[in-house]
């Protein structure tokens, strides 16, 4: 079955067409890379996904289900996460704080059980943290936990942001430009992190990317963008050789 | 209650009320009302002359709005480059008007003279302000800095009351006089007002289209690191843009002096309405702080003769209210969203 | 130097984070609660007028410290809080049910303030909280019927369960309700909700993505915020003795936006450093002008400047001046550079809280 299904998915910006007809489907638990130059429209689809923009045109479907006019806050729920190409980590919180707070969506006490601290949300609060101890060891992340993301180096922010995310148990994850930012070294921890999201975590990821080695690395499915508009979709090998392609994007 | 209780929780009161209070709007509020509307507080119309005092409250009206609409320019001007709100708008009003009036009262300055050294120290002292205090603040909270120019204000208001003194001090100007049209009175400082509240429109819109400095104001209040990379001043614009805002400050104080009184607490109470005016015609766009200026200046005005005693002190507040529930970013605004 | 060894996720969800917090805290607790013993009863009333502040700072702390919300007239709520129960009394209500009822007021004007600013953000918001202040506080003078007006609504000293106060009394009372508060907002801030609410002031985009629900968790914030107000209202009334309509204006507003900053932003104790600092310092400079007469003709001249009109509120706008650029985490900041100074001497090195330089970051879509 589809998974995670985007049908001619449109959206304007008062005139210019930032995403014209785009169609992709996902199957479960492999990874699906959008490439493209800058300004194709890439971020703008996973805000579509992530509902901060309305679709113009165009239906999205996940598990089956039209997920096209869900409010934003509810894509947590329903399995999807994504991180942001600019970071958004709470910056005056610290590290733990960021990913206590992906838990949200999966809360189980009220206000005023809240208010009185009672036992029960004491307890919560210990699964909480043990759920969010498992994501800082798979990504080593443990002797950053007490400080404040104002004071951590880009490349950490970009773990914790991806962290973050599968802090909230997700079933889809949404990846923008995992590895902008980092160098060689970073780059290939974080291809073996997408890797192993894939294939012990069993989550589904969606993810844009433009370090074209980590897509061939990593990706079962690739579309290209341009525009706004696909280009081609396939294999890593077979849209990085298609000539439209090469000649919108990779160059000669 | 006996009576010692009586005089100490009196006692306690007027300390408590004493500490608190540093201005009082209303009381303030009311020179200038009586000014504009020699009527006000007499509810209903004229009878058989409904006509020419519409007319004469939207001629007053106009004239205060343009003050309230000049405060509001100041604000969107800085909000506009920076982003932040300068609570001491009003007591750079309150300084102008002081300096021109000590330039003139005290070192027997000619009227005109007096007006451009008002404009010419406060706008170093607003572009001072910008290099020394304000710079210093880029990345804090928005919030925090607009706490810090509250503080500024008050610190301001606090020298006045110890150079000037706290007394109320009427100004003469070339404009005192009216001028009558059939059953219109046209004052002469209110003409002033707009007229003045126009040029200096005009001088502003010139500049900041037509000069290369203005233009280079405009790149750096829409994209910061985009205007250093061409090469702009970006943190000696913003000075100037202080300078510009103080002065436009200035001007509306001076204008506004010879309408009532001038005393330290005159910005506070003009400030209050500026913001709603600003905040009413959408923070980030210039024509709208003047078209919200007139907007609240007009309600004062009809709200003034037109609604009972309850609601007509509050009937800018209420309309701002409204607007904002309606149209929350104001009528020229467009709404802002972060962009990831 | 102390280390904290952590051996269970248990010291994280903790009040205090060991026993030696613990200890310093029952240490602050013996010195409050012995206070009344040892000073004079006008200065036990000053002190009780610290802890409705502090409550007020609490409360402002919520809103603006923690969920990010400006709200430019808080002193609105405290003076609903204050009438109603005010109003209450006189007409014969229990002191509890009074109260409770005056505080479950307030937290309804709080929604109802909250409602429409769910679509405002930033400086729209505060200029709305500010024209609803102004209204309410016009409210206050006109309907005579429930506030007297200009004349005052009397309120005498509490009288609970047939028992009356006293000032000492009332001391414990507002610490009673001051420990209350801050245990309550301790345990909402260790929670989801208190979470929630630092995400709406970080990025509420982020936020979002987290499955929080921005319009329920800034209603809570406004609601729980103005409850907190309505509850020092509430003391409030009984200090003052006489509600005087005019009390709650701008400058009351700003004065606790002053007390958060200065205490400094974002923690609950900063609300307490401001209260005292709000509330002391204006005897402060009485005491010092009165002192420092003695030191001969610059002493003169000094103690004159400080009893001119209008220098108090002037050297308040200074503090916040600088401690607004010199210490922006305030006298709680300060605090803790201090105590980490001292604990980790001789190797504390100044850079330890240098922040990083930050391009202005634009609220504004581009």
């Amino acid at each position: 079955m589809t998974y995670f299904q985007a049908d001619n998915l449109c959206i304007n910006f008062g005139g210019i067409k930032a995403v014209d007809g785009v169609s992709f489907d996902v199957q479960k638990g492999m990874v699906f890379t959008i490439i493209g130059p800058n300004g194709a429209g890439k971020t703008t689809i996973f805000n579509l996904v992530s509902r901060i923009y309305e679709p113009s045109d165009g239906r999205l479907l996940f598990e089956g289900r039209d997920i096209t006019r869900v409010p934003p806050h509810r894509i947590a729920a329903l399995g999807i996460a994504r991180t942001f190409q600019n970071i958004e980590l709470f910056e005056h919180a610290s590290l733990l704080q960021n990913l206590l707070l992906a838990r949200h969506a999966h809360k189980k006490s009220d206000f005023f059980s809240e208010l009185l601290f009672l036992p029960s949300v004491r307890r919560m609060e210990v699964e909480h943290r043990e759920a969010v101890e498992k994501v800082i060891d798979f990504l080593d992340l443990q002797q950053y936990r007490d400080s404040l993301i104002v004071n951590l180096p880009y490349g950490v922010r970009k773990v914790t942001e991806l962290a973050r995310a599968l802090c909230t148990d997700p079933k889809l994850l949404l990846l923008d430009e995992p590895s902008s930012g980092l160098n060689v070294e970073e780059t290939e921890d974080m291809a073996f992190w997408i890797q192993d999201i894939r294939n012990l975590l069993g989550i589904t990821v969606l993810m844009v990317e433009h370090d074209m080695k980590l897509v061939s690395a990593v990706s079962d499915r690739v579309l290209a963008l341009n525009y706004g508009r696909p280009l081609a979709q396939g294999s890593p090998q077979e849209v990085q050789s298609h000539p439209e392609v090469v000649r919108a994007y990779l160059g000669g | 209650m006996t009576a010692a209780r009586r005089d100490e929780s009196g006692a306690r009161l007027a300390y408590f009320v004493l500490t608190v209070r540093q201005a009082s709007w209303f009381m303030n509020h009311r020179s200038y009302r009586r000014a504009a509307d020699p009527h006000h507080g007499t509810q209903g119309w004229k009878r058989g002359r409904k006509l020419a005092d519409f007319l004469q409250l939207t001629l007053n009206g106009l004239a205060v709005g343009c003050i309230y609409g000049l405060v509001a320019l100041g604000f969107v001007l800085i909000y506009k480059a920076t982003e932040l709100v300068n609570f001491a708008q009003g007591d750079l009003l309150m300084l102008g008007a002081f300096v021109a009036y000590m330039a003139v009262a005290w070192w027997g300055l000619d009227y005109w003279l007096a007006f451009l050294i008002a404009i010419a120290i406060i706008a170093v002292f607003g572009a001072l302000l910008d290099a020394v205090v304000l710079r210093r603040v880029i990345g804090q909270p928005q919030f925090a800095v607009v706490m810090l120019t509250i503080g500024l204000g008050s610190m301001f208001r606090t020298f006045a009351s110890i150079t000037w003194s706290t007394e109320e001090r009427t100004v003469t100007s070339p404009f005192s006089g009216v001028t009558q049209i059939a059953d219109l009175t046209l004052r002469h400082d209110y003409l002033a007002i707009v007229a003045g509240t126009l040029l200096l429109c005009g001088l502003l819109y010139a500049f900041f289209t037509h000069t290369r400095v203005g233009i280079a104001m405009q790149a750096t209040s829409q994209n910061q690191l985009a205007a250093y990379y061409m090469g702009i001043p970006v943190k000696l614009i913003f000075s100037l843009i202080w300078a510009i805002s103080a002065g436009v400050a200035v001007v509306a104080g001076v204008l506004l002096s010879p309408t009532g009184t001038i005393s330290i607490n005159m910005g506070l109470a003009v400030a209050l309405k500026a913001f709603a005016a600003a905040v009413l015609g959408g923070f980030g766009s210039i024509p709208g702080a003047l078209v919200g200026g007139i907007i609240i200046g007009l309600i004062e005005l009809y709200g003034g003769r037109v609604l009972p005693d309850g609601i007509k002190d509050t009937a800018p507040y209420i309309v701002l209210l409204l607007m904002l529930v309606v149209r929350p970013q104001g009528l020229f605004g467009t709404p802002g969203r972060k962009k990831v | 130097m102390r280390f904290l060894f952590k051996t269970s996720y248990q010291q994280d969800i903790r009040l205090f984070r060991d026993w030696t917090d613990a200890a310093w805290y029952g240490l602050l607790a013996a010195i409050v609660l012995l206070l009344p013993a040892v000073i004079h009863p006008y200065y036990v009333l000053e002190t009780g007028l610290v802890f409705i502040y502090a409550i007020c700072g609490v409360s402002l702390m919520v809103l603006v410290g923690f969920t990010g919300l400006v709200s430019l007239g808080h002193a609105a709520f405290l003076g609903i809080g204050a009438y109603a129960h005010g109003y209450m009394l006189s007409q014969g209500f229990p002191w509890v049910a009074s109260a409770a009822l005056a505080v479950l007021i307030t937290t309804a004007c709080g929604l109802v303030v909250g409602l429409p600013a769910l679509r405002m953000t930033g400086i729209y918001l505060a200029i709305a909280t500010l024209a609803f202040a102004v209204i309410i506080q016009e409210v206050f003078n006109r309907w005579t019927s429930v506030t007297k007006g200009f004349d005052g609504l009397p309120v005498d000293m509490p009288v609970i369960f047939w028992v009356p106060f006293g000032k000492i009394d009332f001391y414990y009372l507002c610490l009673f309700f001051l420990v209350l508060a801050l245990w309550l907002t301790r345990n909402l801030l260790r929670a989801p909700t208190g979470r929630a609410w630092i995400a709406i002031r970080d990025s509420e985009i982020a936020a979002q993505s987290m499955g929080v629900n921005l319009a329920i968790y800034k209603s809570i914030a406004f609601a729980y915020s103005a409850g907190l107000m309505g509850l020092a209202g509430v003391l409030f009334a009984h200090y003052v003795s006489r509600i005087a309509p005019d009390t709650f204006d701008i400058l009351l507003s700003i004065q606790f936006l002053l007390l958060v900053i200065v205490g400094g932003l974002g923690s609950l104790h900063g609300a307490i450093f401001g209260a005292i600092f709000v509330v002391l310092l204006p005897p402060f400079i009485k005491i010092l002008r009165d002192e420092i007469q003695v030191a001969g003709a610059v002493g003169r001249t000094i103690s004159d400047f400080l009893g001119k009109p209008g220098v108090e509120a002037g050297i308040f706008g200074l503090i916040l001046v600088l401690v607004i650029l010199l210490e922006p985490l305030g006298m709680y900041g300060r605090w803790l550079k201090t105590r980490v100074f001292f604990s980790a001497f001789p190797m504390y090195k100044r850079a330890t809280f240098r922040r990083q330089k930050t391009y202005m970051r634009s609220e504004r879509l581009r």
